[in-house]
């Protein structure tokens, strides 16, 4: 049953297009975001779940993704042929500069320093006039892929993001039972023993990170693409923050946990902002422009008291 | 086959090892014994690489590696145990020897293959797993051996890595006698072919095993020598053996 | 480029210096000692901001308002670490990471909710002139006193680490917890104390800063990220290193920011001049972060040896 899972998964998402009417774009454009983030947070799952490393920088690799995919755009390349790939190797770059900087450091110092250089970037892109500076840059159309498709349709760029997620995440299937992946998870549970039986840490935490930061980048370029629109925002330190509690909420390490987290946080966050809860209105008139007040207090109760996220809370009871 | 010249540590104030010099002859099994604080574990440390050294030079094989990698060490031959249990704890047994195994036979900077399908890999696993005595526990999650199990673990690792000279700190701490008997006869196994630097407080093993025995104490060699000639020496005795104990 | 204007700003940079000062060495307190990384550092920031400014309001005295908000604030953080915050202690970092996060953003929507978006605060009138320190150069009186005060607390501070008791005791279990913990230093109480002052130095930093940067929901994030800077490059645990590294960022940010353009303007075309020199100028204290980290991985004054 449990192999199967993933498969009627899939079916589901292919399926779910069909079954909507043409003007419920809605819901296609929605469940195409938690697609994009989806693939993020499983992102940066491989480095912060898989490899143990608690990186507060990861919005920098997203949002390099999205910018670059973006300024490409709005010079004219409009495929998405040489504008994603273009992303994801600069995103790489990114995270080779500061992955190669950060990963000397340990423990609470690097978790610092990862924060403290995605701040950076949001500065440097902030200060970018030319592209909109702290407005942010507006796109007239999304990427395109040629092949008689349009992304302009929602219909379409649902199964683009489908596919883009689909692919990450049988990547990262592959890697965690791969050797590398094997290492970078003995790097976790003990980094000092993985090094004293041969293996290069440093190196491996590197390729860890670069290898997020590329995927992290792929969704930002798709999540401007699909917004149409980027903003220095996108590379804020609190947008790791919400990164990571998509990570945790989900369950950290586990191969589902970003989509689960993803799709948790985004389907809370749509439900409280539009399905009005009456009897909640009623005490607290204004509750639905404070959503995220109860995300902190819903993130705070996960860590406190059930630090596994929906993913391990799961697993539990399948063993139970 | 391993020489220290004047090998010395600081941390902060405190001299740890200070101007240590003593060789390992290959093929020998040799023992380095002294009180608790005399810094034979900070010495392990940098001679395994994990810790850096302030002054002096580390020779292995002729080679100088005072200022080499840890894990370059360990890849040409010179592996270490912990005198405190440094495993991955919720590997299986057959996983952690595996990843040792892993380590020396490869590049790691493989995405894409499960390492599932590497039957050489868990069958080597197999059979260090029988040879430190743990044959019929490679299921078991390192977490949950019993004591004696996770010190013979804790030596597996050291000797999965196939090293030609071995660093092991304290393997027998914390074990009762049947345990240390199991210890003692697993280094007379390995002794034909792996030259050993044993750190040990069990003075029965050390002076079973010992071809040559070298004494730190206050981070300072003060002697260094045959068996015998150390159970005699007059400022052992007065600074760690004690009357009673030889 | 006149002498008096590089005053001016050295001048800013060391105001600057000093208040991120008072955050920087409550964070690194907590941090060193009680190994625990507070997000919510830049909350307790906000709300010494927005009690400034209300306890302003109420009682019409600018110096009264803020000297109640401190005790307040003071009060609010030992609260917060009693309830929350003492059973992060013995949780990992990511544990800690994501709960004080969580910290931010209740705290955020409740200063939300109790006072809008932003409250007024205001530089007191008496102080609002400019005070003539050398012929030719004048300089605003508040600055001056922000200087005045962050330098006395700065002093205080100093005093308090390294010539009293209970300082004895912080320095102790900033190098050496266990230690501390085993020779029966009473760790909850002192824990809860600690936590206390940084609150108090929070609101100090808050209240005298939100005349110039304006008293909003959020203020707390872009400064808390400077002084992670600062307690980075100064080191983990030490005062020094704290103060050492807020006045490095500081000054660098400051005199980065003012001068960096205007020099590109001399070597480069003035669009590329334009458009990278405030870039860079903004990145100047994470290239000066990176720098010192090269070199010193632990930061300048590491607490622990």
């Amino acid at each position: 049953m449990r192999r199967a899972a993933p498969w009627v998964v899939l079916a589901l998402a292919l399926a779910f297009p069909l079954a909507m009417q043409a003007e419920q774009t809605y819901y296609l454009s929605f469940a195409s975001r938690i697609f994009v983030y989806a693939l993020a947070a499983t992102s940066l799952n491989l480095i912060l779940g898989y490899g143990g490393m608690i990186s507060f920088g990861h919005a920098a690799f997203v949002g390099t993704g999205a910018y670059v995919s973006s300024i490409l755009l709005s010079e004219g390349v409009a495929s998405a042929w040489i504008g994603w790939p273009a992303a994801v190797a600069a995103s790489a770059l990114a995270a080779l500069a500061i992955g190669a900087v950060s990963l000397r450091t340990r423990g609470a110092y690097f978790i610092m320093i990862t924060l403290a250089f995605a701040q950076m970037m949001f500065f440097l892109v902030n200060s970018m006039k030319a592209y909109g500076g702290d407005e942010g840059l507006s796109l007239r159309e999304r990427a395109s892929v040629g092949l008689g498709v349009d992304l302009g349709s929602d219909f379409a760029f649902y199964y683009t993001a489908l596919a883009a997620l689909a692919a990450g995440l049988y990547g990262l299937h592959r890697l965690a039972h791969s050797r590398f992946g094997r290492v970078i998870q003995a790097i976790r549970e003990n980094e000092e023993r993985a090094e004293a039986i041969g293996f290069p840490v440093y190196r491996h935490k590197l390729a860890c990170f670069v290898i997020a930061g590329a995927a992290g980048g792929l969704a930002g370029a798709l999540l401007a693409s699909h917004g149409k629109y980027v903003n220095p925002n996108v590379l804020h330190w609190t947008h790791s923050g919400t990164l990571m509690v998509m990570v945790i909420l989900g369950g950290v390490g586990r191969l589902w946990g970003g989509v689960i987290g993803a799709a948790a946080l985004l389907g809370l966050e749509d439900l409280i902002a539009n399905h009005r809860v009456d009897w909640l209105a009623a005490i607290f008139p204004n509750y639905q422009q404070h959503a995220s007040l109860g995300v902190g207090a819903a993130l705070l109760a996960i860590v406190l008291f059930a630090p596994e996220g929906i993913a391990g809370m799961l697993a539990r009871r399948k063993h139970a | 086959m391993l020489e220290l010249r004047n090998v010395s540590k600081r941390f902060g104030g405190v001299v740890a090892t200070d101007d240590v010099t003593l060789d390992v002859k290959r093929g020998e099994v040799h023992a380095l014994i002294g009180p608790n604080g005399a810094g034979k574990t900070t010495l392990i440390g940098q001679i395994s690489g994990s810790l850096g050294s302030d002054g002096g030079a580390i020779l292995f094989e002729g080679r100088d590696i005072t200022h080499a990698r840890q894990h370059a060490r360990v890849r040409s031959g010179l592996a270490r145990s912990y005198q405190i249990t440094s495993m991955f704890k919720r590997f299986t047994v057959l996983d952690n020897l595996a990843l040792a195994v892993q380590a020396r036979s490869g590049s790691s900077f493989s995405f894409w293959r499960p390492v599932s399908a590497e039957a050489p890999l868990f069958d080597e696993a197999r059979t260090i797993a029988g040879e430190i005595g743990l044959a019929g526990r490679e299921a078991a999650v390192a977490a949950t051996l019993a004591h004696g199990e996770q010190r013979a673990l804790e030596v597996g690792l050291a000797l999965a890595t196939r090293p030609r000279l071995v660093l092991l700190d304290e393997p027998m701490a914390g074990m009762g006698p049947e345990e240390s008997e199991n210890m003692i006869a697993l280094l007379e196994r390995i002794r034909a072919r792996i030259t050993v630097l044993l750190v040990e407080h069990d003075m029965d093993a050390v002076f079973r095993l010992a071809d040559r025995i070298s004494v730190l104490v206050s981070g300072r060699v003060i002697a260094s020598g045959a068996p015998a000639a150390i159970r005699a020496h007059p400022e052992v005795r007065k600074a760690y053996l004690g009357d009673a104990k030889a | 480029m006149s002498w008096i204007l590089i005053v001016e700003q050295s001048l800013n940079g060391l105001q600057f210096g000093l208040m991120l000062f008072l955050l920087a060495a409550g964070l690194t307190l907590v941090f060193g000692i009680m190994d625990m990384i507070n997000l919510a550092h830049g909350s307790l920031y906000m709300l010494g901001a927005f009690l400034a400014a209300t306890l302003v309001q109420a009682t019409g005295s600018f110096a009264l308002g803020v000297l109640l908000a401190i005790p307040a604030t003071a009060v609010l953080g030992m609260l917060l670490e009693m309830s929350v915050l003492r059973t992060l202690y013995a949780r990992d970092h990511l544990s800690q990471v994501l709960a004080t996060f969580a910290l931010i953003l209740i705290f955020n929507e409740a200063v939300r909710i109790i006072w809008g978006p932003d409250m007024p605060l205001s530089v007191p009138a008496a102080l609002s002139g400019p005070v003539q320190l050398l012929p030719g150069m004048v300089y605003p009186a508040y600055r001056l006193l922000i200087i005045g005060v962050g330098a006395a607390v700065a002093g205080a501070l100093y005093l308090l680490v390294a010539r009293t008791r209970i300082g004895m005791l912080v320095r102790a279990g900033a190098s050496n917890r266990e230690m501390a913990l085993a020779m029966g230093v009473n760790i909850p109480r002192l824990f809860t104390l600690l936590f206390g002052v940084g609150a108090g130095l929070c609101a100090v930093a808050g209240a005298l800063l939100g005349p110039l940067f304006a008293v909003q929901v959020g203020m707390g994030e872009n400064i808390l990220i400077l002084a992670f800077v600062v307690i980075v490059i100064g080191g983990i645990g030490s005062i020094r290193g704290a103060l050492v590294g807020s006045l490095l960022v500081g000054v660098v940010d400051t005199i980065g920011r003012a001068f960096l353009p205007l020099l590109f303007g001399i070597f480069f075309q003035p669009r590329v001049a334009s458009a990278a020199g405030p870039a860079i100028a903004s990145v100047l204290v994470y290239l000066l972060m990176a720098a010192v980290l090269y070199i010193k991985p632990q930061g300048l004054f590491p607490a622990r040896g």
